[in-house]
């Protein structure tokens, strides 16, 4: 396997975010340009560090930086392990396009209080990147608690009453789930299991009683299905798209959601283990739940015509299609999942970005409003059509090799159905889709547009992205090689067992 | 105060069961006095805590007058030898039962816990501050004390089952505490039931008997009171500045009062238990303590005690934040914003016009909120180092 070498790289990459936090907020609104400047600088610095250390992570060595014990026997540890690399690269390489997105959003929409905004925004980061790269589970709480109470200022960031009572709804939901996180960490500390993810599952788990391993599933399982959004513990996130445009996009697509996904291959690959979910059976219970969630989400959104609520059910089933992956327990269909989370984490984006760019610019919000918008905004809504085609699984856009592998997973394991619940959602994908892009490109606008493209600060993210969705499809490899990553992981997670959950 | 301060010091340094409980009443007394400086209704909270604290002092008083009589010393280190050898465990048990009694009330367990908040109520905030973080605190210590220096190894939990009824008591504090803070309109009334569903868990860590469980209640007797003297530094000074002490009524003041608020949301947070922060180590300690011993209930309760506390904390925190201190929001900025623009609040007149405390009274409330930190960061070196040692 790897070897682990001592480097400060790890910590670098938390404390980045956290210092343009301090910078963004001493800073302040009387100069606006230095302070953007400072989330900018700083975003490409982290996006620099962790491609260092992804080099060094593709090469079979792996970073590690340890700070101090935070509980006795436990350090707060951060390693740049292949999992942690493909989440952490995910989070960093995005806040460098919607660090600017959010510039010109922001600014565009005159919204107020922006140096709180930016301030909370690099910390979300600076936890994010601390809960890809934390290395036992109790770093793993640290980070994923501060999340939560870091984007609690992003939701509410409207200050409006429904923004306030989702931020209550957000907090509830978040800090329930930590609370069980952190009941399972301590009762696992307690009966003497060392937690620092292995792939493949925890040595001393096996030997606990069973009535014991199930209890210890269900609260991390539930835990982490909070932000995974794994329905019934879903209903947080619709709420949360009274958010600003740039934070739904960054952190209810990527860094929030995500992480809670990251959590649930963290939980199911590297704590439990294949050989002993297969074992006891729970391969089953996450597997039925998140195909139930793929199939309603996805007719949920059909039902919207708020866009961002449409997109907000869309992360909902999306998130299951890789959480069901990751319960089916085979090398495949985690290759599959591990690739979905970048895919839809850079499809999804853009989505929202394009969202976003309409609000600002068009001052429009659902999508019966959208007639013919693609002929004054014809980058913005063409990113919206390469990505709307990668949602629906079209060959050659990225989420539909992850989803072959997906399926192709669903179909080793022996569970046809879940093949099928991957096929449906598909065309479901489509259904809610499309019509966006029929809609925008071929009806003829009914007023007399008054607006014409975003933003270059907007328009530049959200081509980028929407052009990654087709490039990554093409060549997962490129340019940063997480599909080998996720063949590493699934080798070194299946490498000890036979694989695959029947 | 400094009489207070005489009496604490005495009780911690004293190996005396007798001397224990005078310097116990000497602090009990000053304590009286202060809440007394507080005016016409400090005078009759004053008077129910003196009446209450005088009783809880006699009820110790009368269950060490049982331990003399059937041990015949009253130094702690020969009463542990010699309690299991004398005779009358009926004495004994009675002894027990009326120091822990006596102790529950001045720690405020529920259910003797009623004069508690109206004696933080009245009394000055400055005493309060004072009082808060280390007078219910010396009875917890005092509690400490019995288990692990008078009364023998094992001998609370089989012989007299006191320790098994603090647990019960404590999980009934945490749980009435945090639902009553939840429903006060009183900053100060919010943060005394606050306290004491805080000190129920300290009982709950010396209930489960056990080193870790100790340690758990030592280490949060610490920690509340970094973050317990934060939060009602940080009220007084809000109301030094407004002159309101209303939880509906500091709308905005996270806008003129940015450092208060700021050590207020640090308290805040440590209380609800976010790590790094003091909080969430001294209940991971006492989760721990619950999981070894097999006490689901006591980590059931204690991790729901965290979203209890969240709702009473983020109330004003969201109040403090959230809603404008001046209605600056941009109206006029153009037709389509209005309905992004947050609606004018309202935000009293007092938090309007209020500024930044002076740095007398907000040093301090900084050092508190990075001390709550601080501790937490740093928990194993005071846990190992300090701690371990003590209670084994």
């Amino acid at each position: 396997m790897s070897e682990t070498f001592a480097s400060p790289l790890p910590l670098v990459a938390v404390l980045i975010p956290t210092g343009a936090a301090a910078l963004v907020a001493l800073t302040t609104e009387r100069r606006a340009n230095l302070r953007d400047a400072w989330s900018t600088v700083a975003s490409v610095a982290l996006a620099l560090v962790v491609f260092a250390m992804l080099a060094d992570t593709q090469d079979g060595r792996v970073a590690r930086s340890s700070l101090l014990e935070l509980a006795p026997g436990i350090e707060i540890a951060l390693r740049a392990d292949p999992a942690g690399m493909i989440f952490g690269g995910l989070a960093s390489g995005l806040w460098v396009l919607a660090g600017v997105y959010a510039i010109g959003y922001m600014r565009g929409g005159h919204e107020h209080k922006q140096t709180r905004f930016f301030a909370a925004f690099a910390l979300s980061i600076a936890s994010a990147v601390g809960v890809a790269l934390a290395e036992n589970l109790l770093t793993f709480v640290l980070f994923y608690e501060l999340l939560s109470l870091f984007t609690y200022p992003l939701v509410t960031h409207r200050e409006t009453e429904e923004a306030i009572v989702a931020g209550r709804k957000y907090l509830t939901y978040t800090l329930s789930g930590g609370v069980l996180l952190v009941g399972a960490t301590a009762w696992l500390h307690v009966a003497g299991v060392d937690a620092t993810f292995t792939a493949g599952g925890l040595a001393g788990l096996s030997e606990l009683g069973r009535g014991t391993q199930w209890a210890l599933f269900a609260l991390l399982a539930a835990g982490v299905g909070v932000k995974a959004a794994v329905m019934p513990l879903h209903s947080w996130l619709p709420s949360a798209m009274v958010a600003p445009t740039p934070v739904s996009a960054l952190l209810h697509a990527v860094a929030v959601v995500k992480a809670g996904v990251f959590g649930m291959v963290r939980v199911l690959v590297f704590v439990f283990g294949a050989a002993l979910l297969d074992e006891m059976g729970a391969w089953l219970v996450i597997a039925v739940l998140s195909a139930g969630t793929v199939l309603i989400g996805s007719t949920l959104a059909l039902r919207h015509d708020n866009l961002k609520r449409r997109l907000a059910y869309s992360t909902i089933s999306h998130l299951s299609y890789i959480v069901l992956g990751v319960a089916l327990l085979g090398p495949i269909a985690l290759t599959g999942a591990l690739l979905h989370l970048i895919g839809h984490g850079v499809t999804k984006i853009t989505l929202f970005f394009v969202a976003g760019a309409i609000h600002v610019r068009a001052h429009k919000d659902n999508v019966s409003e959208l007639d013919g918008i693609g002929r004054q905004m014809p980058i913005t809504m063409g990113a919206f059509a390469l990505a709307s085609l990668s949602m629906a699984g079209i060959p050659p856009f990225v989420l539909f090799t992850s989803k072959l592998y997906l399926g192709w997973g669903a179909v080793e394991a022996g569970q046809q159905a879940f093949l099928l619940v991957y096929m449906v959602s598909g065309v479901l994908s489509a259904a809610y889709l499309f019509p966006i892009v029929v809609r925008a490109f071929l009806r003829s606008s009914p007023e007399h547009a008054s607006f014409g493209e975003a933003d270059v600060r907007m328009a530049a993210p959200i081509a980028i992205t929407g052009v990654f969705a087709l490039v990554w499809g093409l060549a997962p490899n490129l340019p940063f090689g997480f599909f080998a990553l996720a063949e590493m992981i699934a080798g070194a997670s299946f490498g000890a067992s036979a694989g695959g959950g029947s | 105060m400094l009489l207070l301060f005489a009496g604490l010091t005495g009780m911690v340094l004293t190996g005396d069961l007798f001397n224990l409980f005078v310097f116990l009443e000497i602090s009990s007394l000053a304590g009286y006095a202060l809440v007394f400086i507080g005016g016409r209704r400090g005078m009759i909270a004053g008077f129910r805590y003196l009446i209450i604290g005088s009783i809880g002092g006699a009820f110790y008083l009368l269950g060490v007058g049982f331990i003399y009589f059937a041990t015949g010393t009253l130094t702690m280190a020969e009463a542990q030898e010699l309690i299991p050898q004398s005779e009358s465990v009926r004495g004994i048990q009675a002894g027990a039962a009326f120091i822990f009694a006596g102790l529950g009330l001045k720690m405020a367990l529920v259910p003797m816990h009623v004069w508690q908040p109206d004696a933080y109520h009245y009394a000055p905030s400055s005493v309060n501050s004072l009082m808060a973080p280390v007078m219910t605190k010396v009875a917890a210590y005092a509690m400490l004390r019995m288990f692990l220096s008078v009364f023998p190894d094992g001998y609370l939990t089989s012989i007299v089952p006191v320790a098994d009824a603090l647990v019960w008591l404590g999980l009934a504090g945490i749980l009435f505490g945090s639902i009553a803070a939840a429903s006060q309109k009183d900053m100060r009334r919010m943060l005394a039931y606050s306290s004491i569903s805080q000190l129920a868990m300290i009982a709950v860590g010396i209930g489960l008997a056990t080193p870790l469980g100790f340690v758990a209640a030592l280490l949060h007797i610490v920690n509340h009171a970094a973050m317990k003297g934060a939060l009602f530094l940080a009220a007084a000074s809000m109301r030094l500045q407004t002159g309101l002490q209303g939880v509906h009524e500091l709308t905005g003041v996270g806008r003129r009062m940015p450092i208060t608020t700021a050590a207020f949301a640090v308290g805040a947070i440590s209380m609800v238990g976010i790590p790094p922060t003091a909080g969430f180590f001294s209940k991971w300690y006492v989760v721990l303590a619950g999981v070894e011993q097999g006490q689901w209930i006591v980590v059931a309760v204690v991790l729901f005690s965290t979203l209890l506390t969240a709702v009473y904390l983020f109330k004003v925190l969201e109040r403090a934040y959230l809603r404008p201190a001046v209605a600056d929001a941009s109206h006029g900025a153009g037709e389509h914003d209005a309905h992004d623009a947050p609606p004018a609040h309202d935000v009293r007149e007092e938090v309007a016009r209020a500024t930044e405390s002076p740095v007398d009274v907000w040093a301090p409330l900084v050092l508190l909120a990075l001390a709550t930190i601080a501790l937490g960061v740093l928990n194993v070196v005071i846990v190992e180092q300090v701690l371990e040692p003590g209670v084994s």
